[in-house]
């Protein structure tokens, strides 16, 4: 699914990752820590394509990273839903559109869309803010409604960055609740977080969790499975 | 392929409205493609009045000379009858006829003024040439006349024809050229103007480059923006100066040439042209900048 082999990456002159090898294998869940500016946003856009690693091998579905084209690039990322921390959207348009955007871009059925759409948008909790605009969200009801558009398109890994940053703890384990469904229904995720409380959480939560740490350049088992 | 133009024509709601509502480069594209419009209209009507100017001037002077006769006045009836004999005998002349003293005085009168006494001035008698499709044989001529006309002149009028030609020519020739400089021009702004517009919504794409929209889906979105934009403001254009040449005041023989600038018959047909070729311009020019900017955003 992805797989990283002995992968580097440097940056202005600094190397920020050095030798690092992980696979996601399919419906595996894995948090990765480590203090800021460890690497861990870099470190997740070497797993959905969007760097390239200066020495090493990346494949993202089979594929190695330097031998995709963009339309290749842009297939892979239908396949990984990616939530970041500053979740951008298309202000001029309503949550709702936003959230279908993967749909629409992939070519899908308008039907499809909506009856997809209007469930997702309950199973987030953002019923009642189809129609509002990005700018009129809090950072908890963007955080979901990132994640909404995230696994729109049923993707096979989601990647999350600091999903729980910008919002308060009762939003932020409602989020790990939906991340934790979507794991139950079988897809990969991995989120990257500096919150050790929300891997308690999960652990609470009897999650079948691989904790990761990045440090000194190179990513570590935390410690023992969850 | 057809299903692309027919998706490119039709439209795609959800495609058109990923890109944020209208900003000031989209409707400066309008207003630019309606005034190149409006200027592609009168390079139009200033190439194509010249090829007519250079049409008439060929023709008109392509088929008549003129022999002019300086005589005493004693032989000048005498002159140019045997003038006229000669020409009536000479193959490739339809007719010749003199000239009377009012249309002498016709010619004379922008310079002189009107009433000016010719049959008391020593001026020449001039003939007038007619000649067939076939034309005469001008050195042949010169030589009998030499001979039986000793104060003819002939002037078959080739050093006036080529020089007027050819401004003509250059006239029509500089017509075209402003209609390719225009379309450059159009290109060129709406190249600047849809950069200008990616490089605004760099955030928009990076939104839809991480939701897995393909360089192509981004490009197209900005693509059919501009070219419809184009499209429109050509339209106004073209429209606003079809009218102004209409309005402009009908051919004169004292207008001459200005007078004359305009469309005739089915050539009112070539401005719509101009909607179709911005509409086409406007695409490649934009299609170009979104592929060169989106190349540069990664």
């Amino acid at each position: 699914m992805i797989e990283l082999e002995n992968i580097a990456y440097s940056y202005g002159g600094g190397e920020l990752l050095s030798d690092v090898s992980l696979k996601l294998s399919p419906g595996s869940f894995h948090f990765l820590t480590g203090p800021s500016g460890s690497g861990k946003t870099t470190f997740l856009k070497l797993c959905y394509g969007a760097l390239v690693p200066t020495a090493g091998r990346a494949e993202l579905f089979g594929k190695e990273v330097r031998e995709m084209d963009r339309d290749d690039h842009a297939m892979a990322r239908r396949r990984i839903g990616v939530v970041h921390q500053d979740c951008q959207f298309l202000d001029h348009l309503p949550v709702a559109d936003n959230v279908a955007l993967p749909l629409t871009v992939a070519g899908r059925d308008d039907l499809e869309q909506v009856s997809n759409l209007k469930e997702l948008m309950h199973w987030v909790g953002l019923g009642n803010k189809a129609s509002a605009l990005p700018p009129e969200l809090s950072g908890g009801e963007r955080q979901r409604a990132a994640l909404a558009r995230a696994v729109i398109m049923s993707p096979d890994v989601v990647l999350a960055d600091e999903p729980t940053g910008n919002v308060d703890w009762d939003m932020s384990q409602r989020l790990l609740r939906l991340l934790i469904e979507l794991n139950r229904m079988g897809k990969t995720i991995m989120i990257a977080t500096h919150d050790l409380n929300l891997i308690r959480a999960a652990k609470a939560q009897k999650v079948q969790a691989r904790v990761l740490r990045i440090a000194n350049r190179k990513v570590q088992l935390a410690g023992a499975d969850l | 392929m057809g299903q692309s133009i027919k998706l490119f024509i039709v439209g795609d709601v959800y495609r058109d409205r990923v890109v944020p509502p209208s900003g000031i480069t989209a409707r400066l594209t309008g207003f630019a493609a309606a005034a190149m419009a409006f200027l592609a209209v009168f390079a139009l009507a200033l190439s194509l009045a010249s090829g007519r100017l250079a049409a008439r001037w060929g023709d008109e002077l392509a088929r008549s000379s003129t022999l002019r006769i300086s005589a005493p006045a004693g032989q000048m009836a005498d002159q140019t009858a045997a003038a006229i004999r000669v020409l009536e005998t000479t193959p490739g002349v339809a007719d010749a006829r003199a000239l009377s003293s009012d249309e002498q005085r016709a010619l004379l009168e922008p310079w002189f003024g009107p009433e000016l006494p010719v049959e008391s001035l020593p001026i020449p008698q001039l003939i007038e040439i007619l000649e067939t499709e076939e034309g005469y044989d001008a050195a042949g001529l010169r030589l009998r006349l030499q001979a039986e006309v000793p104060g003819a002149v002939l002037d078959d009028h080739t050093r006036w024809r080529k020089p007027l030609e050819q401004a003509a020519a250059r006239l029509r020739l500089l017509g075209i050229v402003a209609v390719l400089l225009i379309g450059a021009t159009t290109a060129a702004m709406i190249t600047l103007a849809a950069q200008a517009a990616l490089a605004a919504n760099a955030q928009v794409i990076s939104v839809l480059r991480l939701i897995g929209a393909q360089d192509s889906y981004i490009a197209q979105a900005f693509v059919r923006r501009f070219t419809l934009r184009a499209l429109a403001g050509a339209l106004v254009g073209t429209v606003a100066g079809g009218a102004a040449v209409f309005l402009l005041p009908s051919a004169q023989e004292e207008g001459g040439f200005l007078t004359g600038l305009g469309f005739q018959g089915a050539a009112w047909l070539l401005p719509l042209l101009i909607v179709p070729l911005a509409g086409m311009v406007a695409f490649f020019a934009t299609r170009a900048a979104a592929r060169r900017t989106l190349r540069g955003l990664d």
